[in-house]
């Protein structure tokens, strides 16, 4: 094993391996997967000098723990969390100088669900269909990652001269996303219709990297029969026989037989990716661009 | 043909039948091969081809709203074998369904040529069509929570071959030694969209 690694001393409670996904197999059935939160895994990257396409780990709530066997440059975004570096606090969504051998403590979320940490390098696993990116719906992609897993680093580019310090988005305290109808709102009944688009909705606990599910009102349909399975999109909000909205995100499944009530926008759906359970949920409607 | 827009960059093109939802879906392809269509992802399904990632959805879906449904393309490409060993669970339920004796169903069976309508639930998983619509099976009432990879299996009309151990409710009726999906391989998915089927009986 090359000196180019990282050692999980403590995986967290789902920690997976994340790129821009792979987009463009739907129609055999492969979801696209990739970050939930492409802005902030894109800044984390840019911090520390690797490419766009380089991969980083996204936990989930409670952090992770890291040993790299050689000295990295590490940066962290996302969910705003403790950062420290042998126990000394480093900073949040900036580069962090971690030395060889060195742990670093990606803490718990203070607000926000996901984090996101790029190692100069980038983590070099497998790719399976030009990605790196886990898929937690149909497996494709490195497992999640364990305790006492190591990973594979890439060579560091030089760090970037000028760091982007674009401030990142807070973690909604309530979530609003735009929602564009259709293309089967005419499967429900108009209140139900109104119902989504005016009521609040709040996240359920039961929400994954698979979709947003949502607790409120539940919305019914005007027409009873089995909708033929059709194409899925990023954003489609699928509304199950219980009524209750999900909205699809990365490892979305590609296909599906419930009928999709609308579409949030794409850019909506990382602040989605980052709403704590409970978070209250507003789907605005607007107009196709 | 009706188109549906999905979002801001996809379009839901609507047909009348699975047969004009494969052609479309050839057709679609076609272009996007030739050039002449710019198209992120072309997702068939039972009655429907999505498109997804268009800089225009509006401009497409105008053009394919005076379109006709293109006709079913050439069948030049040779058919996939895969070798079965019928003899599944549900053998003799599809059997009763049927309404023929059990040894029947891999007689019927192994003696249709099938297509890949279109593929989901699973990377690999396709959707076979090919057999009569009086071979139409219901879903078990009662899914199963694994069913093992290689599993050849029918519902409603289709028939599919599951690429690894999964749940599912699908009525089993044999099992295959043929890899459907390795991610190592190229192409990885043995079945993709449009693919002639034909299941041979293994001795």
């Amino acid at each position: 094993m090359s000196d180019r690694a990282l050692f999980v001393v403590r995986a967290g409670a789902l920690t997976t391996v994340q790129d821009r996904g792979r987009p463009g197999h739907a129609h055999l059935g492969v979801p696209r997967s990739g970050a939930l939160d492409g802005p902030a895994a894109a800044l984390a990257n840019r911090l520390v000098g690797n490419r766009p396409e380089a991969a980083v780990l996204e936990t989930t709530l409670n952090g992770c723990a890291l040993r790299p066997r050689s000295t990295v440059t590490v940066a962290v975004t996302g969910a705003p969390c403790p950062v420290a570096v042998d126990g000394r606090p480093a900073s949040w969504a900036a580069p962090v100088h971690v030395p060889a051998g060195a742990l670093l403590t990606v803490g718990a979320a203070v607000s926000g669900v996901r984090s996101y940490v790029a190692v100069s390098g980038g983590v070099t696993v497998e790719p399976v269909l030009g990605s790196r990116s886990t898929d937690l719906l149909s497996g494709l992609g490195p497992p999640p990652l364990t305790d006492g897993a190591i990973l594979p680093l890439g060579s560091p580019a030089p760090l970037p001269t000028r760091v982007d310090t674009a401030p990142q988005p807070a973690p909604p305290g309530e979530l609003l996303v735009r929602v564009v109808l259709g293309p089967r709102n005419d499967w429900f009944t108009p209140e139900a219709v109104r119902d989504f688009t005016t009521r609040a909705f709040r996240v359920s606990s039961a929400s994954n990297r698979i979709g947003l599910r949502t607790e409120g009102p539940a919305l019914e349909r005007r027409l009873k029969g089995e909708l033929p399975s059709e194409g899925m999109v990023l954003g489609a909000v699928q509304v199950p026989p219980d009524g209750r909205p999900v909205v699809f995100l990365a490892d979305h499944p590609t296909t599906g037989g419930y009928p999709v009530i609308g579409v949030v926008r794409e850019p909506d759906l990382p602040a989605a990716a980052q709403a704590v359970p409970g978070t209250p949920v507003r789907f605005l409607a607007v107009r196709r661009r | 043909m009706r188109t549906l827009p999905v979002g801001d960059h996809a379009l839901l093109v609507e047909v009348s039948s699975g047969e004009e939802a494969q052609a479309l879906h050839a057709e679609l392809v076609r272009r996007r091969a030739e050039g002449s269509l710019s198209v992120g992802e072309i997702v068939p399904a039972a009655r429907t081809v999505l498109l997804d990632g268009l800089a225009d959805p509006a401009r497409l879906a105008a053009e394919l709203a005076a379109a006709e449904v293109p006709p079913a393309p050439p069948r030049a490409r040779e058919a996939v074998e895969l070798r079965v060993r019928y003899g599944g669970p549900d053998l003799a339920d599809v059997a009763a369904h049927w309404g023929v004796p059990p040894r029947e169903v891999a007689r019927i069976h192994a003696g249709t040529e099938f297509t890949v309508a279109f593929c989901g639930f699973a990377p690999g998983f396709g959707y076979l069509t090919g057999l009569p619509a009086r071979y139409d099976v219901p879903r078990r009432a009662t899914p199963r929570t694994a069913v093992p990879a290689g599993s050849v299996a029918l519902a409603g009309p289709y028939t599919g071959v599951y690429p690894r151990s999964s749940p599912g409710g699908w009525q089993l009726i044999g099992t295959t030694d043929a890899v459907l999906w390795d991610h190592a391989r190229v192409p990885a998915a043995l079945l993709s969209p449009g693919t002639r089927v034909r299941f041979v009986e293994a001795p």
